[in-house]
């Protein structure tokens, strides 16, 4: 093969030969990057990074300001304690934030399984570990229903909580009679009820049996997402319902499935409630819906659906009762914690709107 | 005309009837796909093309007539049946989860799990197995100029999602695979990577139907051109026998195909 004569011997002037040689890059601007671009590419790539980061920060700034007192194993146990309520609901929600869905019942569904489980097990006598399986039941009815509203009558989810926040609280008052049921008579009576508040140590810290059966619902709810077809399919339906029909997901299926699911981990916060304040009160976690909505947002989890991570999820937990705590510590009056917690959820969302422009 | 003609089609309709009340979308359409061939499906708008489509890749149900596959009846009720059956689609809308990664979106929802007890009882994903299969489709299609697989679909170009799209039927799609404009959102260099990508599919084996508004595309690619008016089939023409306006001729009604003519083609 000679390759010395410079001029092709034939002409071809086919397109497709033409289309070969063209340049292969398509649309690809040159752009020399700014440290900051490659951060934000970097954040897009990691978004688990940023909560991390915001946390890491956090952890170090109150350990200057406050000192050892902050830094403590027990004060730190004291921070996993206070999130483990939040946690757990946060696991529920960042479900059904995952399937574009919202669901401001959760708050409504724990108090009024919480005081399910009291009621059967301290007014009815009946077994305690019963009651609690009874108050899972309830917290799954309760999401079926929530499914039912959102899959067959179409009524999009912000307003399907809306309404069932409001009869689950209501059904609550009516079922407790407003009464709470004292910390006294449960441990007298139904001792399993207030088992997920008792701790053990460990180095210095004081764990409580509600926070690791949280980790232990944050694992499994983990290994559901990513390691089975159930997990996948969450994300799918939540990113482009229609795309994940097509592909033959059964989408209503899976909206079932995860409003069922989140009632259930509900119910276990019910439990963790219980726990941790003693006594069975319907008034109780009347804030846990918002917070566990923050939770979520500054864990990374996108609104709009098919973004975000559950461990995410269990860092935005983290951030708040890490600033919480932090604040307090250092004297801050409660109305400058929550005046910070309302600046981090702005903050979170604006990186977040941040990072998807124009790098996607 | 090569001997593939004279076997049994993949995919036939006989006396294919729709009406959508007092409308006949489908009328007495026959229909026909053959081994290892691109057969190219064009008709104005409202002719009935995406009906007979859609009763072909089962998510229509027609009112009279049958559907055969390798000969024989069959009934689809759904498009998750006909998918069964090695029908497979590729949808216009780019059925893609953006945020999901390549071989996720290659095996969504006909997810490989773990063998053993790690996948029966504890249904765990073969994430390995599934990439390893993902990269093999990809490479053997040419589309391995994605760097890489567990890149989420988003960061992919309009024809790379195309590409996906396409080798997800060709990973599944054992008897037929149906494309409803593949090229229509596509720029120029992405549209010839994926008319090449038809052609490097229907190489392999599979028979293709390809639904196309764009004659410059249906004209290179297709070895036969089914050409559909009025609810059913006006003719059957090759790019070798007809030119791309008689094509359109005989798609608006300017132009009529004499039975003989077409047993000619």
């Amino acid at each position: 093969m000679s390759s010395t004569n410079p001029k092709p011997s034939t002409a071809v002037l086919d397109h497709d030969k033409v289309a070969d040689q063209a340049s292969t890059y398509v649309a690809k601007f040159e752009r020399r990057e700014t440290p900051l671009q490659r951060f934000k590419k970097f954040l897009h790539h990691y978004p688990i990074a940023a909560p991390l980061i915001v946390l890491l920060l956090a952890v170090i700034s109150f350990s200057v300001i406050v000192g050892d007192r902050f830094l403590h194993p027990f004060n730190l146990s004291l921070v996993l304690q206070q999130v483990t309520i939040i946690g757990v609901i946060g696991v529920a929600q960042t479900l059904i934030i995952l399937t574009a869905g919202i669901d401001l019942s959760v708050g409504a569904i724990m108090v009024l399984t919480s005081v399910v489980m009291g009621r059967m097990a301290v007014n009815h006598g009946i077994d305690p570990s019963l009651s609690i399986l009874i108050g899972i039941g309830v917290g799954a009815l309760a999401g079926f229903i929530n499914g039912l509203l959102i899959t067959r009558l179409k009524i999009p989810p912000f307003i399907a909580t809306l309404g069932s926040w409001n009869v689950f609280f209501a059904l609550n008052l009516w079922y407790s009679k407003s009464e709470t049921i004292r910390s006294q008579d449960i441990s007298n009576i139904a001792p399993l009820l207030q088992w997920t508040g008792q701790t053990i140590d460990f180095f210095g810290a004081r764990l409580t049996y509600g926070s690791l059966l949280m980790l232990g619902i944050f694992f499994l709810i983990w290994y559901a997402l990513n390691w089975t077809a159930w997990g996948r399919h969450v994300y799918a339906t939540g990113d482009d319902p229609e795309a994940a029909k097509l592909a033959g997901i059964r989408t209503t299926r899976i909206l079932m499935s995860v409003y069922v699911l989140a009632g259930v981990v509900c119910a276990i916060g019910a439990w963790v409630l219980i726990g941790r304040i003693g006594s069975v009160s319907p008034q109780a976690g009347t804030m846990t819906n918002l917070d566990s909505i923050t939770a979520v947002v500054i864990g990374g989890c996108s609104l709009f659906g098919g973004r975000g991570s559950i461990y995410g999820t269990l860092i935005g937990a983290l951030v708040v009762g890490v600033f919480r705590n932090g604040l307090a510590l250092a004297g801050v009056d409660v109305l400058w914690q929550e005046f910070t917690v309302g600046i981090l959820i702005i903050s979170a969302v604006g990186i977040d709107q941040w990072i998807r422009r124009g790098t996607a | 005309m090569t001997a593939q003609y004279d076997k049994t089609p993949v995919l036939q309709t006989k006396n294919l009837v729709k009406r959508y009340g007092s409308v006949t979308a489908i009328d007495h359409a026959d229909f026909e796909l053959y081994p290892g061939e691109i057969l190219a499906v064009i008709g104005d708008n409202g002719a009935g093309k995406s009906s007979l489509i859609k009763a072909l890749s089962g998510a229509l149900i027609p009112d009279e007539g049958e559907i055969l596959l390798d000969g024989k009846p069959v009934h689809f009720s759904s498009p998750m049946e006909a998918r069964a059956l090695g029908i497979e689609t590729v949808y216009q809308n780019l059925a893609v989860s953006p945020a999901l990664n390549i071989a996720d979106n290659l095996f969504l929802g006909r997810e490989l799990r773990k063998p053993g007890i790690l996948g029966s009882v504890f249904r765990m994903l073969d994430k390995k197995e599934m990439e390893r299969r993902a990269k093999d489709k990809m490479t053997e299609l040419g589309l391995m100029t994605i760097q890489n697989i567990s890149q989420a679909v988003e960061s992919l170009s309009g024809g790379q999602r195309q590409g996906v799209a396409v080798a997800r039927s060709a990973l599944f799609g054992s008897k037929v695979v149906i494309m409803d404009e593949p090229t229509a959102a596509l720029g120029v260099k992405e549209s010839r990577r994926v008319l090449n990508l038809i052609k490097e599919v229907r190489d392999r084996g599979l028979p293709i139907i390809l639904i196309s508004h764009n004659m410059p595309h249906v004209f290179e690619v297709a070895d036969r051109i089914h050409i559909h008016r009025l609810g059913k089939r006006a003719a059957i023409v090759t790019p070798q026998s007809h030119t791309m306006s008689d094509a359109v001729a005989i798609m608006t009604g300017a132009m009529e195909v004499s039975e003989s003519e077409e047993e000619a083609a």
